[in-house]
């Protein structure tokens, strides 16, 4: 199995479609909703300080997607927390671990049952915006299609589209 | 019958409670009598960091009459809170005085970050606008007393059901039973949440409606509707004259055992003059938080076999 999924699988099949470097060695994130790519790199903390290489590519045409995006990113092993920020934005993502060019473990990325201090509770009154008591959040996952949270604390139902990540 | 979940457990989310757990609590209210000796030596912290009158005063003489000790406060400001502690560590102080701890909080979530703090059992007496169990269980206590059951009954919340934790609260309670209707009244900007309405798919039915027609109802449990939600003070007045019952209104729409609830305080949305007919039964409800909060306590103390 290459690392040459997505966008390069394109780039094969005719002159003047997207073409995506590989990358030697790291996590290629595949399948993000288009449009989503710049919010999980946000979520990986991936800004100008980075030195390893990062490849972003939006838009990518996509059999199951209609559109996606993909992001590569080298000598970057993503933890479990990160993965679950990163599963809130994109439910379908696949996570390709690549060792000399070759992907050689595939995930897909699956929403946990309990979601610990990965979003901001939209009301404003619930205690985990109190800044006295700076309590993490906690989430449970009532519905992953459409995602649908409920707060631990408040109890308030929370829809997919209110969602804000703690970054 | 014995139910080994009883003892120690928390009340905090109607959410939480079964039909079974219900009619546990409604059982135990309705045969608990004063027992100074039922909870003697124990210790009640009651922690009100926020005003209540009937809540705090129900919960105090429900401990008082089975023999209980209560500590507590009833105002923020004579707290550590106010000096800037956190409501975990107050929690944590006070589950080493007491063997059960009352909490009313404004903020929302208080009461849970509470109950996963503490080793004692926490009973959640109203945490900001999210939940107040212990009165849907006296609501639903009150309903059956007069009513004889809960099963099949036509019932109208009218007023605030939008930001009234009480009518989302007891909403959420009666999908637990069978065969109920409810008639949702109330002005377009006050309609209950759509979070609530989507319980009630599929288990209760209801309409929502503007008008204040009351016919056919069993219970009518009546809400204030706050001032300050509305951004436009001629939008209020048109709405708030439009839902206070009046005798006339409850002579001419409701029949003689039909019962009218109101969690209280009440401002205008009930005429004094209804209070001396025989469907106004507020302040029997409200006399009711006494038997319901020692069923909870004898319950969370003792469980269903604890004499």
């Amino acid at each position: 199995m290459s690392e040459s999924g997505g966008a390069n699988a394109n780039a094969k099949k005719g002159a003047g479609e997207l073409k995506v470097s590989k990358i030697r060695r790291g996590t290629v994130i595949d399948h993000i909703p288009a449009g989503m790519a710049p919010a999980v790199l946000r979520v990986l903390g991936i800004d100008r300080g980075v030195s390893d290489i990062v490849v972003m590519a939006m838009n990518v045409r996509s059999r199951s997607l209609g559109r996606k995006d993909i992001v590569k990113i080298e000598n970057r092993v993503i933890d479990e927390e990160t993965l679950q920020r990163i599963a809130i934005i994109a439910p379908e993502a696949t996570i390709n671990i690549v060792e000399e060019y070759q992907i050689i473990k595939k995930d897909r990325i699956s929403l946990p049952r309990e979601l610990h201090g990965v979003l901001k509770c939209p009301n404003r009154y619930c205690i985990t915006n109190d800044p006295q008591e700076g309590v993490p959040t906690l989430f449970l996952c009532e519905r992953e299609k459409p995602l649908e949270l409920r707060c631990h604390y408040c109890e308030g139902l929370v829809r997919g589209e209110q969602v804000e990540l703690i970054l | 019958m014995s139910d080994a979940r009883w003892p120690g457990r928390d009340v905090i989310s109607i959410r939480e409670f079964s039909r079974r757990d219900i009619e546990t609590v409604l059982r135990e209210a309705q045969r608990i009598r004063p027992n100074p000796d039922l909870l003697r030596g124990r210790v009640m912290a009651s922690l009100f960091f926020e005003p209540s009158t009937r809540t705090q005063l129900s919960f105090a003489s429900a401990c008082e009459r089975l023999g209980a000790g209560v500590i507590g406060f009833s105002d923020v400001q004579s707290t550590s809170q106010a000096k800037g502690e956190t409501l975990a560590d107050t929690i944590r102080m006070a589950e080493r005085y007491a063997d059960v701890i009352v909490i009313r909080h404004r903020w929302e979530g208080s009461a849970r970050l509470a109950a996963d703090v503490a080793g004692v059992p926490v009973i959640n007496a109203g945490d900001g606008a999210n939940q107040h169990p212990t009165q849907t269980l006296l609501d639903l206590f009150t309903i059956r007393q007069y009513l004889g059951r809960i099963d099949g009954l036509r019932i109208g919340l009218v007023g605030d059901l939008r930001f009234g934790r009480t009518v989302h609260s007891l909403a959420t309670a009666l999908t637990r039973f069978e065969d109920v209707s409810l008639r949702l009244i109330s002005p377009p900007n006050l309609r209950m949440p759509e979070s609530v309405l989507r319980e009630l798919e599929g288990r209760v039915d209801y309409q929502e409606q503007e008008a204040l027609e009351l016919e056919g109802l069993d219970v009518v449990y009546v809400t204030r509707i706050q001032k300050e939600r509305f951004p436009d003070i001629e939008e209020y007045e048109k709405v708030k004259g439009a839902y206070v019952i009046t005798p006339p209104i409850v002579r001419e729409q409701l029949r003689e055992d039909a019962v009218i609830l109101h969690p209280l305080p009440r401002v205008d949305e009930i005429h004094p003059d209804v209070d001396g007919l025989p469907q106004a039964k507020y302040f029997e409800q409200a006399g009711n938080g006494v038997p319901v909060r020692m069923a909870l306590l004898k319950l969370v103390l003792l469980g269903e076999d604890g004499r």
